[in-house]
């Protein structure tokens, strides 16, 4: 596994296994911040930006610091806390520095800790053997597909905002119907292996 | 039945505040563990063992643990515990942990573990929190079982494992993919909800169940539900909170 080449893991994590729709991570916002497709947009650049962020460092702390020390079991308490305080640093940071982008991502960027998403993906990068490079490359292609299907999701909301549907469906049930046939569309990219 | 003893704490969490069929949270275990109801019952009981400590030991440290960094100390007890609950099901039952993997560690970030710490084992005593994780982990059991028992039944033929007769020859094995995942639960959830609106146009009141936001939007679809914890401000509000920080 550990010598695969970056193209395939980048389109394995992007569409093949896609996050949302295949892995299941990351429902939370997909379905919460998905009735705008600028608010989508917004949670999928942070989101893309945090994810590759902790891909680079966690992978560093598990190849030089935890590995070597056989200190394999205290993975996800030190990952979960490394993308917690990350994600403090990058608000900080973006305040001070970048406040435009600050404006765009601010009110993202706090409910990305618990955004199984990017501890999923960090896990996954150990799970299946990743170096570095790979795990960047990996982290990196699970965001975008992340990205990718929340806006579509939220365009398709928009279009179907001014659609008929019966009273117990609507909301919550309506937009998990939608996610299944994505979900189905999704699975076409199976072929791609 | 009197508020905050042990067994209205387990009536609210399977009943009357179910995590997954009420409040809604916890979405992602419970899409993509419940191919089988076994792995719904293996994930829903380590879920369960997991809020019933981190409720304990919260509620019992909620006088130490200062306000500024409770959320970090929140991650770290929860971390503790997945950690411990992780290595207990590798060792005793290797077959469960191999099938549902990756979703074991990330029960770190369930947010009914979460939320409930904040909600309640921050702010009530450690008996009726340590029986409010029971509970709330009980009902997550039933209902991730429930879905799974469903999803097992549709989409290859078999109860618990068991197949019956050549029943798996006929089903669509849609519903054990991906995309059934999210049908079953819209399709569930849609009989929920058309229950409550039943009992409520007979009532004629709202029921706390059906919490919406002033746009009409429902809790249940809002990102932001595992920090507001129960005090249901709108997206706008914690967007101008979080501005204002």
């Amino acid at each position: 596994m550990s010598n695969t080449s970056l193209i395939s893991i980048l389109l394995m994590a992007m569409l093949i296994n896609n996050v949302v729709l295949s892995q299941f991570l990351g429902i939370c916002p997909f379905l919460g911040v998905s009735k705008k497709v600028e608010t989508a947009t917004g949670m999928g650049a942070a989101v893309v930006f945090v994810i590759t962020l902790a891909s680079v460092i966690c992978g560093i702390i598990y190849t030089f610091i935890l590995h070597p020390l056989n200190l394999d079991y205290l993975n996800t308490i030190v990952f979960i806390l490394v993308i917690a305080s990350l994600v403090q640093f990058v608000e900080m940071f973006l305040k001070k520095s970048i406040p435009s982008l600050y404006k765009a991502l601010g009110v993202y960027l706090p409910l990305i800790t618990t955004n199984c998403a990017v501890l999923g993906a960090v896990l996954l990068n150990v799970q299946n053997g990743y170096n570095v490079i790979q795990g960047i490359v990996n982290g990196f292609a699970t965001s975008v597909g992340f990205a990718v299907s929340i806006v579509i999701l939220a365009g398709l909301r928009e279009k179907m905002q001014y659609n008929r549907i019966p009273k117990a469906v609507q909301g919550f049930p309506f937009t998990m119907f939608t996610a299944s046939l994505m979900a189905i569309a999704f699975c076409g990219f199976s072929g791609l292996k | 039945m009197k508020p905050n003893t042990p067994l209205e704490r387990l009536f609210n969490g399977i009943v009357k505040e179910n995590p997954t069929l009420v409040i809604v949270l916890g979405m992602c275990p419970t899409l993509a563990v419940t191919t089988s109801a076994m792995n719904g019952i293996g994930m829903g009981l380590s879920t369960t063992v997991v809020l019933a400590l981190s409720n304990l030991f919260i509620s019992l440290l909620r006088k130490v643990i200062p306000d500024e960094i409770r959320i970090p100390s929140f991650i770290v007890i929860i971390a503790s515990f997945v950690t411990i609950v992780d290595m207990l099901m590798e060792g005793f039952t290797p077959d469960l942990y191999a099938s549902l993997g990756i979703y074991i560690p990330l029960i770190v970030v369930n947010c009914i573990i979460f939320g409930r710490a904040e909600a309640y084992a921050y702010k009530n005593g450690p008996v009726s929190s340590f029986f409010d994780g029971i509970g709330m982990g009980l009902g997550f059991t039933m209902s991730i079982t429930v879905i799974g028992f469903i999803r097992e039944l549709i989409g290859a033929g078999s109860i618990f494992g068991h197949p019956i007769g050549n029943l798996s020859e006929f089903t669509p094995s849609i519903f054990v993919m991906a995309p059934g995942a999210f049908m079953v639960l819209a399709v569930l959830i849609t009989i929920r909800t058309a229950i409550i609106n039943n009992i409520e146009a007979k009532r004629g009141v709202r029921l706390p169940v059906t919490h919406t936001d002033e746009s009409g939007a429902e809790c249940s679809a809002c990102a932001f539900r595992s920090n507001c914890a129960g005090k249901f401000q709108s997206v706008e509000a914690a967007q101008k909170e979080a501005n204002d920080k």
